[in-house]
């Protein structure tokens, strides 16, 4: 039977010769590997569990009286969007299981990318030949973090029309193009009734299309390269040892995912999340306090908020004072980012091709500076919920912002120092349990001007 | 490892996992038919999935033989290929390039197709500017709640606050103004500002002018307006001048009279643009 399978298919289209090298590829073991895979698993989940929702929902701003099964609202006008999604949340069987899997994928979709990155990042994974990669794979983040953006915008409620209100006039401060940028996008200026079939049009046809082609390009130039791998017993930069990936990797990663799935559906089903119910719908003049975005989101609205109010003016024109934290920091963050391959190989004019990888405390200053960029986003990403903070802890917010602003340079030079110590340090031990202690070695030079190696005197 | 009791005893438990599977399944099934709660569908889905993930990985780590295969890597650079493919492209790029007139002149059609095409994204949105200067607010109208209902002059006790529009244009969100009414007496207007706050009423554009957020929250015992996105604050009794938050300009005020009816009207629009900044703004 898969004989005449394999036979079938090779006369059409020469696969055997193909497919007897893939079934017996090496994949390395290592459980740091498996986070490319959650991330690729988790967008497999939302591509399923957005087929689903995209049937039930309607992406249109005309607005209509609420008479659904949530008593609180009904009477309350209300946009299709908004009411579409409700009816998903509570009159479609398996709706509300279905969306909130979606909704906490999208979560687990950015968190698996970015602790993908920093592996590949702490690693030294980024350089030559896999410099391209990086850039898809730093691509496919900004466009999940547009996708995730662009998603939870969609149900046209308070939290996620405020979260548009402010993304629409950070695109306004961008210098020269700003407000015809965010008229374009929107169709007109805030809130423009286009607003909500743009998103939907941008959450499920544009962005999903790039990610889908991005990741192509991703796994496609992966199998070209083959995968990197830790130094080890028979690991050379020449060859990649690991499981065969069938059948023994191909089960394993599909047990990974049929994991993940399981746990997404326990969220789904017993963690509420973006329950667009208690927020209302979206009302140009009303805010609910507090408005805390997405995780992922958390670091720009931390951004804005320390962003010291200072606006510039140039040539009779303004540059509003959240063009600064909103628009050039992102960017010269991401642009860090997309250029480090790069950067290293200009401090280390290392320019081999690099297939083993490193340990972290193997290059402490990259290492640092890794360490040191989580620790500035970590700051921001905290100040972005400094109101609930400041409540919960009985500190004037003032007070709070000050401490985020210093913590937001101190915190990295320190974090980078520390690590850089700490890394040195343990990387001298490491050598050390390796080679042993070094032993010293005493040379006496002779009057003739030889050199004689001093004996060592027993004290014991 | 030689005893075969472990295999059977793990091949045991990765069919105990598909039977639990498949219960799972049927439960989520039964429970889709007969209309249970979100959570117990979420906890068949995740029984039914996290069977077959347990079978699975099972069968992968244990039940199939564990090897090590080593790939040796090829380059991933060609040898002599790379001159050919150089070579052909010079030449290919040559013949075009030899022919320089023609060559310029396609590059040229190209850019200027390419700027024509442009044209058609000025279709994707209406032109920002009419309304990033003005809101519905015109000379003459009167203050309406959320409801339609104006605003009289007896409506509001001391230190109350409510959202207003212009008559008309209830919900539009460039006009949205909060309307406060102070204790007698505190409100000392600038020179400039003298007639516009009528019988202790004063009104700004509820739009904050850091990133457009409704400026929601008073705080009526500082007199401050504050923006529960970036917490902004504003003070009420200074032209609404930001006093902390990452606001750099007031919330601006509009001019109110009170009518020989009694009713709140407006003076005029807003003298400035409301909202967040923007490259035109002007200074």
């Amino acid at each position: 039977m898969i004989r005449r399978f394999v036979l079938w298919l090779d006369d059409r289209l020469e696969t055997a010769s193909f497919a007897s090298h893939a079934m017996r590829k090496a994949f390395p073991d290592h459980w740091s590997f498996m986070l490319g895979e959650i991330s690729l698993y988790s967008f497999i989940a939302l591509l399923a569990t957005g087929i689903f929702l995209g049937f039930l929902f309607d992406a249109s701003d005309a607005h209509l009286t609420y008479h659904g099964s949530y008593a609180p609202l009904v009477g309350a006008s209300v946009s299709s969007a908004y009411d579409s999604t409700m009816r998903i949340s509570f009159e479609t069987q398996a709706g509300l299981v279905i969306r909130q899997m979606h909704h906490w994928s999208a979560l687990l979709f950015v968190a698996a990318i970015v602790t993908h990155m920093a592996r590949i990042f702490f690693t030294g994974a980024f350089r030559n030949p896999r410099e391209i990669n990086w850039i898809v794979g730093l691509t496919l983040l900004l466009l999940a973090l547009g996708a995730g953006l662009t998603g939870y915008s969609l149900p046209d409620d308070l939290l996620s029309g405020t979260g548009l209100r402010i993304t629409a006039s950070v695109a306004m401060a961008i210098p020269v193009i700003g407000t015809w940028l965010e008229s374009l996008f929107f169709g007109g200026p805030f809130p423009a009734p286009q607003m909500v079939g743009r998103l939907f049009f941008t959450h499920v046809l544009l962005l999903p299309a790039l990610i889908i082609g991005l990741i192509s390009l991703h796994m496609a130039i992966l199998w070209r390269q083959k995968h990197t791998q830790f130094p080890g017993s028979g690991r050379t930069e020449l060859n990649v040892v690991g499981s065969p990936l069938w059948p023994n990797y191909a089960l394993k990663s599909l047990g990974l995912g049929l994991a993940i799935f399981a746990v997404l559906a326990i969220l789904g089903g017993f963690f509420q999340i973006n329950p667009i119910w208690d927020y209302g719908p979206y009302s140009p003049s009303e805010v609910a306090s507090p408005s805390q975005p997405d995780w992922y989101v958390g670091w720009l609205e931390g951004a804005l908020r320390l962003g010291p109010p200072i606006e510039f003016h140039l040539f009779g024109h303004t540059i509003p004072a959240s063009f600064v934290p909103g628009v050039l920091f992102p960017l010269l963050a991401f642009g860090v980012l997309y250029l480090w391959p790069f950067i290293e190989r200009s401090i280390t004019k290392d320019d081999r091709v690099h297939n083993l990888l490193d340990h972290p405390i193997e290059v402490p200053w990259r290492t640092a500076s890794g360490v040191a960029i989580f620790a500035l986003f970590l700051i921001v990403t905290l100040a972005g919920s400094d109101d609930v903070q400041a409540r919960v802890i009985h500190v004037a917010i003032e007070r709070l912002i000050v401490v985020y602003r210093v913590l937001g340079i101190a915190l990295p030079i320190v974090a980078w120092l520390v690590t850089f110590q700490l890394c040195r340090e343990l990387r001298a031990r490491a050598i050390q349990r390796e080679v042993g202690e070094p032993s010293v070695v005493e040379f006496i030079r002779s009057p003739n001007g030889g050199f004689e190696e001093k004996q060592p005197t027993d004290t014991a | 490892m030689n005893a075969p009791s472990r295999f059977s005893w793990l091949q045991r438990i990765a069919a105990l996992a598909l039977l639990v599977s498949m219960l799972g399944s049927v439960g989520f099934a039964v429970g889709y038919a007969t209309g249970v709660s979100a959570q117990f569908q979420g906890l068949a889905l995740a029984i039914a999935l996290g069977g077959l993930a347990v079978a699975v990985v099972i069968w992968g780590k244990f039940l199939v033989r564990q090897e090590r295969v080593i790939d040796l890597r090829e380059p991933t650079s060609s040898s002599w290929e790379r001159n050919d493919a150089t070579h052909a492209l010079e030449a290919g790029t040559g013949q075009i390039g030899r022919r320089h007139l023609l060559s310029r002149l396609l590059g040229s059609a190209f850019a200027v197709f390419g700027i024509a095409a442009l044209f058609t994204i000025r279709s994707l949105g209406q032109n920002p500017y009419p309304q990033l200067f003005r809101t519905k607010w015109t000379p003459g109208a009167r203050l309406v709640r959320e409801n339609g209902q104006p605003i009289h002059r007896e409506d509001l006790a001391a230190d109350e606050i409510v959202t207003v529009f212009p008559e008309g244009f209830v919900g539009a969100a460039d006009s949205q103004t909060v309307l406060l009414r102070l204790a007698p007496g505190i409100l000392q207007p600038a020179s400039d500002r003298a007639d516009w706050s009528p019988s202790d009423y004063v009104a700004y554009s509820k739009v904050c002018t850091h990133a457009g957020c409704p400026v929601g929250l008073y705080r009526s015992a500082e007199h401050q307006l504050l923006c529960p996105c970036h917490q902004s604050m504003f003070d009420v009794l200074d032209r609404a001048k930001p006093i902390a938050g990452p606001a750099t300009r007031p919330l601006p005020q509009l001019p109110l009279r009170i009518a020989a009816d009694g009713y709140l009207r407006a003076q005029s629009d807003f003298h400035e643009p409301i909202g967040p900044g923007f490259w035109e703004r002007g200074a």
